[in-house]
């Protein structure tokens, strides 16, 4: 049974410093993770580095759990990549700008194996 | 071992340009001080795109730029609604060259704005930007607001050269004499050194810029006692803070353009500076992201009148952003080839929009292998601005800067792939090629 948070995504000084090595194992471990709160992390039963599977009406991804303090309860923030914006609807109601916060999310522990930056970008090609 | 002195950095919007490097063997071996950790990763390097390719049988085949400039310009030539994006992380310069391939061509022409501070822009044409370059920020302003923005990891200089940690003419003393809100969702690093953090509910950004505005016109009565997660008491000591100003400025990020109201946010935060003229001086900022976001708003607007989302293909500019932005040209299926330079959508895309890009030819003209490489049908390595070539960007201040050339390239410029690709398209073009 799945958690439902509000999801956001946004920078890092890590993923920042990656913004041209988007191929390295750095980034892949920074960006590709979700951060929520303790209350949130307990509700799910996951402990940090597990995986969980994020899922919205646009697409689904599985990334590692992290414990952020800073995350206000029912808020799952997620580093701007790949990662989050799998997640993310490309209608701009007319705005020209994706909603890439706010979305309704459902979380939910996993233990498939999250997908490196070849992997995921694969999943767009077919 | 030389060193060099006022080097620019070409990462964020910041464009700080006081940084010294160390040079040896035509390689950067020290950043000396100056940089972020972001900006001193940028100038240290990372690893390349080692050669052009085109993609056969889904394989990228290493070719020579020759055979590499002619397999675009075919691409491009023979393309009913091409896209040109990007633009962003390269100097004016070059973006100039994109505009002109965009008329020969009839494409879109579009830039990082669109999912960056696109908002931002169609807000300024409603009503206008009261703002100021970053060293009157830095000269003059004793309250600081950073709204929606995590300067602290994303800009991290901001505060240090411009703003709340900056001594300036008039603000000698430093951060002791000013003070400091900030407005998010999540508690940050840049939260954490607030006097005044306003942690609000997701997307109720608008609701805060109104009962603000309300107060500081002298309609205090009319606002609930919570607004959007935030207090009545926090919202009155934050205007009683903004009235209190020798000199406010606002800076604000994607925690509000790149939620629910979108523009509208913006609008109404133009608004809010407005309503603190009653009182005091008071500024507002977006924090641009890219170093070059604002100088590809500035050539398209000086080549084509409008500053993003332009359609070329009538012979004469058209400007409609929601229509014409890439993302929603994407979802559309509307374009049929795409040329990507300075930028990643294959990162910072919808994935939605990143399945249409994946179907249709890409050409990709980058130092660096990112996720777009993954599925570009011709990829151009290029030299990198800022280290191995020169040319001017604009900060997010709109304050014109040179960036300069540190050591040589093995790589060719963007601006001189660019040219070398419109020479071909209207080259096809004369031999009657579509």
């Amino acid at each position: 049974m799945g958690t439902k948070v509000n999801l956001i995504s946004g920078r890092t000084t890590v993923q920042g410093r990656n913004l041209d090595s988007k191929m390295s194992e750095e980034y892949f471990e920074e960006v590709a993770r979700c951060d929520l709160n303790k209350a949130d992390m307990d509700k799910l039963g996951v402990a940090a580095d597990e995986s969980v599977k994020v899922k919205t009406s646009y697409g689904e991804v599985i990334v590692k759990a992290k414990e952020d303090a800073g995350t206000p309860e029912g808020i799952a923030f997620m580093p701007m990549g790949p990662w989050a914006n799998a997640l993310v609807s490309g209608d701009t109601h007319g705005a020209g700008m994706p909603s890439y916060k706010g979305i309704d999310a459902e979380i939910e522990k996993t233990g498939d194996k999250v997908l490196h930056v070849k992997e995921l970008m694969q999943t767009y090609m077919g | 071992m030389v060193e060099v002195t006022d080097v620019v950095c070409s990462l964020c919007g910041c464009v700080c340009d006081d940084i010294v490097v160390e040079v040896e063997d035509n390689k950067v071996t020290k950043v000396k001080r100056g940089a972020c950790s972001v900006g001193k990763s940028k100038l240290m390097g990372h690893n390349r795109i080692k050669s052009p390719a085109i993609r056969v049988n889904g394989e990228l085949k290493d070719c020579s730029y020759d055979e590499a400039i002619k397999k675009a310009a075919e691409i491009l030539a023979a393309s009913r609604r091409p896209l040109l994006y990007g633009w962003s992380s390269t100097v004016c310069e070059a973006d100039k060259v994109g505009v002109e391939l965009a008329e020969e061509l009839g494409a879109v022409m579009d830039n990082t704005a669109s999912v960056c501070h696109g908002p931002s822009v169609l807000a300024i044409q409603d009503v206008g930007l009261p703002s100021c370059t970053l060293g009157e920020v830095k000269n003059r302003a004793d309250v600081i607001i950073y709204w929606g923005a995590n300067p602290a990891e994303a800009h991290a200089n901001h505060m240090k050269r411009y703003s709340y940690v900056s001594k300036g003419f008039w603000t000698e003393e430093g951060k002791k004499a000013k003070k400091l809100v900030v407005v998010d969702v999540r508690a940050t690093k840049t939260s954490k050194m607030a006097d005044v953090f306003l942690q609000l509910d997701q997307g109720k950004d608008y609701l805060i810029f109104s009962a603000l505005r309300a107060i500081l016109y002298g309609h205090e009565d009319v606002v609930p006692d919570e607004v959007g997660g935030v207090s009545k008491k926090d919202l009155l000591e934050t205007a009683e803070m903004m009235k209190g100003a020798k000199f406010g400025a606002t800076f604000f990020g994607m925690g509000v353009t790149h939620t629910g109201a979108r523009h509208n946010n913006i609008v109404n935060a133009i608004q809010l500076t407005r309503a603190a003229h009653t009182h005091t001086k008071f500024t507002i900022t977006p924090m641009r992201g890219h170093y070059n976001v604002a100088g590809i708003n500035q050539v398209c607007t000086w080549e084509t009148g409008f500053p993003f989302a332009v359609d070329l293909t009538r012979g004469y500019a058209w400007y409609n952003p929601g229509e014409l932005s890439a993302t929603d040209l994407l979802i559309r299926q509307e374009c049929d080839a795409a040329l990507i330079i300075a930028s990643d959508p294959g990162a910072h895309f919808p994935g939605e929009s990143i399945k249409h890009l994946a179907k249709i030819p890409v050409i990709q003209i980058d130092p660096f292998p990112n996720p777009t490489t993954e599925f570009a049908d011709v990829v151009f390595p290029a030299a990198v601005s800022g280290v191995e070539a020169e040319g001017n960007v604009y900060r997010m201040d709109n304050i014109p800067i040179r960036l300069r050339k540190l050591i040589d390239s093995e790589y060719p410029e963007d601006e001189e792939i660019l040219k070398r690709i419109l020479d071909e398209v209207r080259a096809i073009k004369e031999k009657g090629g579509k």
